[in-house]
């Protein structure tokens, strides 16, 4: 079978408390804790155990960003991706600029799958993906709990509201992951080692054709209003008593 | 004037509320003109629905097999051929519609605004980052289309009352086949959908295991409200994933939430924040939710819930 392209994204740690710069130009990203996006950690498990079942014959992994961006392509070969590309950039990339770019690296790289987050935690966009299947012309998988691979197809089961939904895809195609899909390996400490020799390219994003300059202005940032406590009731009676003072019948 | 135009979500015979809750949003960017194209098969009933819906001046569909089922790769080229005379194109931030819009940006060459939840005038626009934690405001391009999803957690529904045109619009698209829809197993049963239920009744890890799910579903089919689960819930095995609430599950905003035996661990409150009143009962008085709720009550959900059926004239 073929490559399988992972693209990873570092954000700040989805156990980092989020706060908002004073000045209200973003949030405090300055001696935080960054690490790769988890929706992007569980679709490189996947991608890993795709190789390891025999149904990819190398999976490599892809990011954009600052110089920073090294340590979670790190974190991503020691886990167990074969080499690593980072596109150099400390410009701000929106969702279709990052889909242009990973459109460029597929033209040279010809992946057979390509495997996203179906979100990254920081901006919640929820766009690569959908973008880069439709610039790439192919498939899409969205949202996906579970993944089958037959005959150069793919059999994906996906979250939406209504339950699980089920489609089949031809491939080369683009998936993007749920929280549900797989449980992501934990990197041990001889892997680090290890990585640290797996091949590792870094572009420079004036070396690839692409328009990224961004589209929407970030006006300001803010902390969300907060809710308030509220009463507290005994019993059954109360709480029934108070749902009727704010307007409940029950 | 500037027109918007709204991709409207339906399950093949319904519209789905969050199509109304998309109209309520749009009804505020000061428009000229609001249409809602309904992509489907055999689609006149919801084409109907739509037209109802104060506020739209017209309905167009476009009624093809290909789109008996909502695949995003099918519906995205003929939604981006009509998107040509307008300058905001609109779908719900639900997963057909996260699903669907990017596609339809990504053809029209433009960036995408995810999850509008507050107009503060016709190209600025406020938005949550890092699961609520933060509000961006956002200013859009003035000289191109604005593709943008509607955090449907952010709006009422518009009401009815309208009596628009239906007209039916040929799409000069090639449609792919490489995306084949399977199947759709849903658990939810005749149960209000979450996202639109009204009042919405909750399990936590609490519950202890799914048979005692049991007694929250008979009090919310008592009280015709939705049911949720806390993640610790749905990883636990209690119910299937759809009724997770929370940042990595449902952002969801009924008029009443009642949470029983949910701690309310951060990841659960994003999910909730919006709703109009939060009941928490919990047998721990030091549980986080009582911090966010309006009405809490420290005793066992096992109690409690038989004595609210009683009470409530069960």
């Amino acid at each position: 079978m073929d490559k399988v392209m992972v693209c990873l994204k570092r954000v700040v740690d989805y156990n980092v408390r989020v706060r908002v710069k004073p000045d209200n130009s973003g949030v405090v990203t300055e001696g935080v804790k960054m690490s790769i996006n988890p929706f992007d950690e569980i679709a490189l498990e996947e991608a890993l155990r795709m190789r390891e079942q025999g149904n990819a014959s190398e999976v490599f992994v892809v990011s954009i960003g600052s110089s920073d961006c090294q340590q979670q392509l790190r974190t991503g070969l020691a886990m167990g991706a074969d080499r690593a590309i980072l596109i150099e950039t400390d410009a701000e990339i929106e969702p279709l600029a990052a889909a242009r770019i990973f459109l460029q690296l597929i033209e040279k790289e010809q992946p057979g799958l390509v495997i996203l987050g179906k979100q990254a935690i920081d901006d919640d966009n929820s766009q690569t993906p959908q973008m880069l299947a439709t610039l790439w012309d192919r498939p899409q998988a969205t949202f996906a709990s579970k993944l089958e691979l037959i005959d150069g197809k793919a059999i994906v089961t996906r979250e939406v509201d209504a339950g699980l939904e089920v489609i089949e895809v031809d491939l080369p195609a683009v998936l993007s992951v749920d929280l549900r899909l797989n449980e992501p390996r934990y990197v041990k400490l001889p892997d680090i080692m290890k990585a640290k020799k797996k091949p590792f390219e870094t572009l420079a994003i004036a070396d690839l054709d692409v328009d990224i300059a961004p589209q929407f202005e970030t006006v300001t940032v803010e902390a969300p209003e907060s809710r308030q406590r509220g009463e507290m009731v005994a019993d059954v009676a109360g709480l029934i008593g108070a749902l009727k003072e704010k307007g409940f019948s029950l | 004037m500037s027109k918007v135009l709204i991709i409207a979500e339906h399950d093949g015979s319904c519209l789905n509320l969050s199509t109304a809750k998309t109209l309520s949003c749009a009804l505020t960017v000061g428009a000229g003109a609001i249409d809602i194209v309904v992509l489907g098969s055999g689609c006149d009933a919801i084409a109907a629905e739509a037209a109802a819906l104060a506020g739209v001046a017209r309905v167009l569909t476009v009624d093809r097999a290909e789109n008996a089922a909502p695949l995003a790769a099918v519906l995205a080229p003929q939604a981006a051929a009509l998107a040509g005379d307008y300058q905001y194109v609109f779908g719900p931030s639900t997963t057909f519609g996260k699903d669907l819009m990017p596609r339809i940006a990504a053809l029209l060459g433009v960036g995408q605004l995810s999850d509008i939840m507050e107009v503060l005038d016709a190209q600025t626009f406020r938005r949550p980052i890092y699961a609520g934690n933060a509000i961006v405001t956002v200013k859009a391009p003035a000289n191109q289309t604005l593709v943008a999803t509607v955090r449907v957690a952010s709006y009422r529904a518009a009401e009815a009352g309208g009596s628009a045109v239906v007209e039916s619009a040929t799409v000069d698209a090639a449609l792919p086949s490489h995306t084949r829809y399977v199947e759709l197993k849903s658990g939810g049963g005749d149960r209000p959908d979450l996202q639109v239920a009204s009042i919405v009744v909750s399990g936590g890890r609490g519950v202890g295991s799914a048979e005692n799910f049991e007694i929250l579903y008979s009090l919310a089919d008592k009280l015709g409200a939705g049911v949720g689960a806390s993640r610790a819930a749905v990883d636990a095995g209690y119910v299937p994933n759809e009724m997770q609430v929370g940042q990595t599950g449902k952002i969801i905003a009924p008029d009443l939430y009642i949470a029983f035996g949910i701690s309310g661990a951060i990841q659960h409150l994003t999910g909730i924040k919006d709703a109009g009143t939060i009941v928490a009962i919990n047998k721990d008085p030091e549980a986080p939710i009582f911090e966010i709720a309006d009405i809490g009550l420290v005793a066992d959900l096992f109690e409690v819930i038989p004595e609210l059926d009683r009470q409530l004239g069960g």
